[in-house]
């Protein structure tokens, strides 16, 4: 009688991705500092001063004329877009079940994610506080 | 279960959100009265109450992700899972509560 054949233990294919792996730990990463970041975006804009009676173009002019601001809002737009998109990306895993569905709600989610970052980048870095005539900021009144 | 549930409508809701608000703020690229036309919007009462809506998707979805991660890297947190849930919905309504008083008084008190 023989003794049973034991298989060889199965390798780790030579090129395994470790992709879902790390957008796992991007959605955990990228979800602690959101949880700072749009909490201070929130309590900054509606709960400070007059709250959301504040908020208009010289509120922003305001902002935005400090780097501060610029770094949060853009570490702010960069997180939440790319959390959101890997996050609808696993939904459309989950619940969409034909390949071409699949794709097609997959091709309109990726290009959102670049309009929006594209977009949001730009508007961030192409501000200009002086297009409002009435500006009081020093920088507009040099000119 | 519930939670989980409720973590992935929160989060499309913030996600489309997100698209709007990217859209609504690129407005200061065009004019000082497009902006603040697009913004007079949030200040009308219906929208205003659909802010709490939305502040409160995001408190839950933020507090129940730090339970998630919780569940994933502490070592108790499996055990413990339920308990911080509770402690979810805990800090959820301690934070609303100030949050639905200051921002409903400034929606519906004017302050013009």
């Amino acid at each position: 009688m023989s003794a049973p054949a034991i298989q060889a233990p199965r390798s780790r294919p030579a090129k395994a991705s470790n992709f879902e792996l790390n957008t796992w730990l991007f959605m955990r990463a990228s979800g602690v500092l959101l949880l700072v970041l749009v909490f201070g975006h929130l309590f900054v804009n509606l709960m400070l001063g007059k709250g959301i009676h504040a908020i208009d173009f010289a509120f922003v002019a305001g902002k935005w004329a400090n780097p501060f601001w610029q770094v949060w809002d853009l570490a702010m737009l960069w997180l939440a877009e790319l959390h959101g998109m890997n996050g609808l990306r696993t939904i459309i895993n989950d619940y969409a079940t034909k390949q071409q569905t699949r794709f097609w709600l997959k091709t309109l989610l990726y290009f959102s994610a670049f309009i929006v970052l594209v977009l949001g980048t730009l508007v961030i870095f192409t501000f200009d506080p002086c297009i409002d005539p009435s500006s009081t900021l020093e920088v507009c009144r040099v000119k | 279960m519930w939670s989980w549930v409720a973590h992935r409508i929160t989060g499309v809701t913030l996600f489309f959100f997100l698209f709007a608000h990217v859209i609504d703020t690129s407005m200061v690229r065009v004019s000082p009265e497009a902006y603040n036309t697009a913004v007079e919007t949030y200040k009308n009462p219906i929208v205003g109450i659909m802010e709490v809506g939305l502040v409160a998707a995001f408190l839950f979805h933020g507090l129940n992700g730090i339970r998630v991660i919780l569940v994933d890297f502490w070592s108790k947190g499996p055990r413990f899972q339920k308990q911080m849930t509770y402690g979810v919905l805990g800090i959820w309504v301690v934070l609303m509560i100030p949050f639905v008083i200051r921002h409903l008084s400034n929606v519906f008190g004017g302050g013009h």
